[in-house]
């Protein structure tokens, strides 16, 4: 017990040094773990992207790129969906509802959504949380819009502002609709999905503004002006894509068969969380880099104690003479040291992961305001406990290095070194 | 069987000679290493109860010397006797142990871990030898022993409630390593000029409560020195150079 106790003070007579490695032993520990869990609610977050919708239609593609351009708003759509193809879809007996969807215009960088007021009600994200408006409301005139809010945000735009909105989706764009502007009509809250990096118009208005265009460009001469538009049929002849619902989770494969199948044109049908999974498995590598650094950060940080415990060894080398001299065995100055090196990783790791805990329950508001990003605090999950013990253990190993250069010396100085 | 024989040789040996306390016969031994040094004692013994200065300039194998006593290292060849007990015998473990058992060792300076309070200091060879501590606790809890034994050497209370040894002086320091050589009532005390960094009021009053203690367990004590100025206080006083023989480089 009494070499226990002298263990302790000793490290205690070194508390600068030993604290500092604690420390450096937590941080790495906070590291693994805190990439751990973000890595978790990113995947959460990124899985729940989109729910409560059981089908996207669009034109044929692969799955990756519908996926992207209608819930990302990545990349663009190889064809349209003609508005008869999603009328036939909208009669379709298992279909409870669904949600147009008409991209292809931009303002300032962030894509124009055309929809209808369904798709407020109908977007799901995150365990079914639907959208919420942090001011104003959906669309009741033609020309009003409805940002998210990271555009809301980032181009200090509050309700009642007028935006132009640009053909195509570059940022800087040169053809605009300047003579038909935007009313903000709402601001969505924060929702960490691609909403908050939208502008959404009704699809009608989307079909206003392209009436006197064609090719890309407006046609000379032939301008239609806001107020005239109003009274013109703006059914629209195309959209982009189509958020399904469907009576019957069952009917799914049924519904996307058919749709596969649909003979008037080439359509594709997805389920956006296949296609989510398939996607998250691209990005998953980056991940597994993640993880890969944060070992590597352990492992410096136990390389940093190794060193610490050897250029004390110098110092201390008066101590083990002092402990063989009363007749401890090289044995005892061994456990010594190797002991001395699980310790300080064991705190390191107590530390590391009581500090990780406190800064999850600090940082996770705030985390999910600014990021829409929900880390969740759970209790340690056994393959956590696994990694940790992990490295106590590679602790008491790496403390025997020193542990064993100490066993060498204590026998080759006996008792007679003079400092 | 070995070991049998090699005990009623003990035995015997101590029935011979029962005043030996440590005998070296014909032993030589050479440090390894790219410089050897060699050292070759042909007879060397040391008196129960005996007061002995060993004298010698430094670099004559004084440590070595030391080293060997307190069985640090095995002769290659010869004999080394501790209390009637060949140390080359045992394993090193075991060397470990006799050495807590039989030896109190005071070293030059630093003797003390300087994070612990003097009473554990006291008391580490107590933690390592069962035999020393059971003679301790015959005199009591083994706490008021390591107090007597540091009031007997001059500390006073208010010294030994200091909770630690680095705030001791050297002379300070000096006796409380003074303290945990003779605690338990080992036979022998090794002293590699513990009185070296002291002036010489300090030198005389340190030996002689050292000596005062040691006569009281019947305690032999062996120490090393440079300063031929100690001999008064002791018994005896060998010069290294007159039992010894060192040679220093490669061996041809």
């Amino acid at each position: 017990m009494m070499i226990v106790r002298l263990a302790l003070q000793s490290l205690l007579n070194r508390w600068v040094t030993a604290v500092l490695t604690v420390l450096a032993i937590a941080m790495s520990v906070m590291l693994l773990l805190g990439v751990e869990k973000v890595r978790t609610g990113a995947r959460e977050s990124f899985a729940d992207t989109i729910s409560g919708t059981d089908l996207i239609v669009g034109a044929r593609s692969g799955s990756l790129n519908l996926l992207l351009y209608s819930v990302f708003r990545i990349g663009n759509a190889t064809n349209n969906v003609t508005w008869k193809s999603y009328q036939d879809i909208a009669s379709m007996p298992e279909v409870a509802w669904i949600v147009p969807l008409s991209l292809g215009d931009s303002h300032h960088g962030f894509r124009v959504l055309g929809t209808n007021a369904d798709y407020f009600t109908h977007y799901k994200f995150r365990h079914g949380q639907s959208m919420s408006f942090a001011s104003g409301g959906p669309f009741k005139d033609l020309f009003d819009a409805v940002i998210g809010s990271d555009v809301a945000q980032q181009l200090g735009y509050k309700v009642g502002d007028k935006i132009i909105v640009a053909h195509g989706v570059g940022s800087i764009s040169f053809v605009e609709h300047a003579d038909k502007p935007f009313r903000v009509a709402g601001i969505l809250a924060k929702t960490g999905t691609p909403i908050d990096r939208t502008v959404h118009v009704s699809l009608e208005a989307i079909e206003a503004i392209h009436i006197d265009w064609q090719n890309g460009a407006p046609v000379p001469g032939e301008s239609v002006s806001a107020d005239q538009v109003r009274k013109m049929d703006l059914t629209p002849r195309a959209i982009t894509a189509a958020m399904v619902g469907l009576k019957s989770k069952l009917a799914t494969f049924k519904v996307q068969r058919r749709i596969n199948d649909y003979q008037e044109e080439p359509l594709s049908a997805i389920m956006p969380g296949v296609a989510l999974q398939e996607l998250w498995g691209l990005v998953g590598t980056a991940e597994t880099a993640l993880s890969v650094v944060s070992a590597m950060v352990v492992a410096t940080a136990l390389l940093g104690m190794v060193t610490m415990i050897l250029t004390t060894l110098n110092e201390r080398r008066r101590e083990m003479a002092i402990l063989r001299s009363v007749g401890a065995t090289p044995a005892t100055v061994l456990g010594l040291l190797a002991a001395e090196g699980g310790l300080l990783t064991l705190a390191g790791v107590v530390v590391g992961t009581v500090g990780l805990y406190a800064g999850l329950w600090l940082a996770q508001p705030y985390i999910d305001r600014t990021y829409g990003l929900s880390l969740a605090i759970d209790p340690l999950r056994p393959d956590e406990w696994v990694k940790l013990a992990s490295i106590v253990g590679a602790g008491f190993l790496a403390g025997l290095l020193p542990a064993l250069r100490a066993y060498r010396l204590s026998l080759a100085d006996g008792m007679m070194v003079r400092i | 069987m070995n070991e049998l024989v090699a005990a009623s040789a003990m035995t015997q040996r101590e029935g011979v000679r029962p005043l030996d306390a440590v005998s070296f016969a014909d032993v030589h031994y050479t440090w390894p290493g790219p410089s050897p040094f060699t050292l070759t004692i042909e007879s060397f013994e040391l008196q129960r109860g005996e007061k002995l200065l060993l004298l010698g300039p430094s670099g004559s194998g004084k440590s070595t010397f030391l080293s060997l006593l307190a069985g640090i290292v095995v002769p290659d060849r010869g004999r080394i006797e501790v209390a009637g007990l060949d140390m080359a015998k045992l394993s090193g473990a075991a060397r470990d142990r006799f050495r807590v058992d039989h030896f109190g060792i005071i070293f030059q300076m630093f003797n003390l871990l300087p994070y612990a309070s003097l009473i554990d200091n006291v008391l580490l060879p107590l933690r390592f030898s069962t035999k020393r501590r059971e003679r301790a606790l015959r005199e009591g809890p083994i706490e008021d022993v390591a107090k007597r034994l540091l009031s007997a050497l001059d500390l006073d209370s208010t010294v030994i409630a200091e909770s630690r040894a680095s705030s001791l002086s050297v002379g300070q320091q000096q006796r409380v390593a003074a303290a945990r050589a003779l605690i338990g009532a080992p036979k022998i005390i090794v002293a590699d000029e513990p009185t070296s960094a002291l002036d010489r009021n300090t030198e005389g009053a340190f030996l002689k409560l050292l000596f005062s203690q040691s006569e009281e367990v019947s305690a032999s004590v062996i120490m090393v020195s440079h300063d031929e100025g100690l001999a008064p206080h002791f018994d005896r006083t060998v010069r290294l150079q007159d039992i010894a023989l060192s040679k220093r480089g490669a061996l041809s």
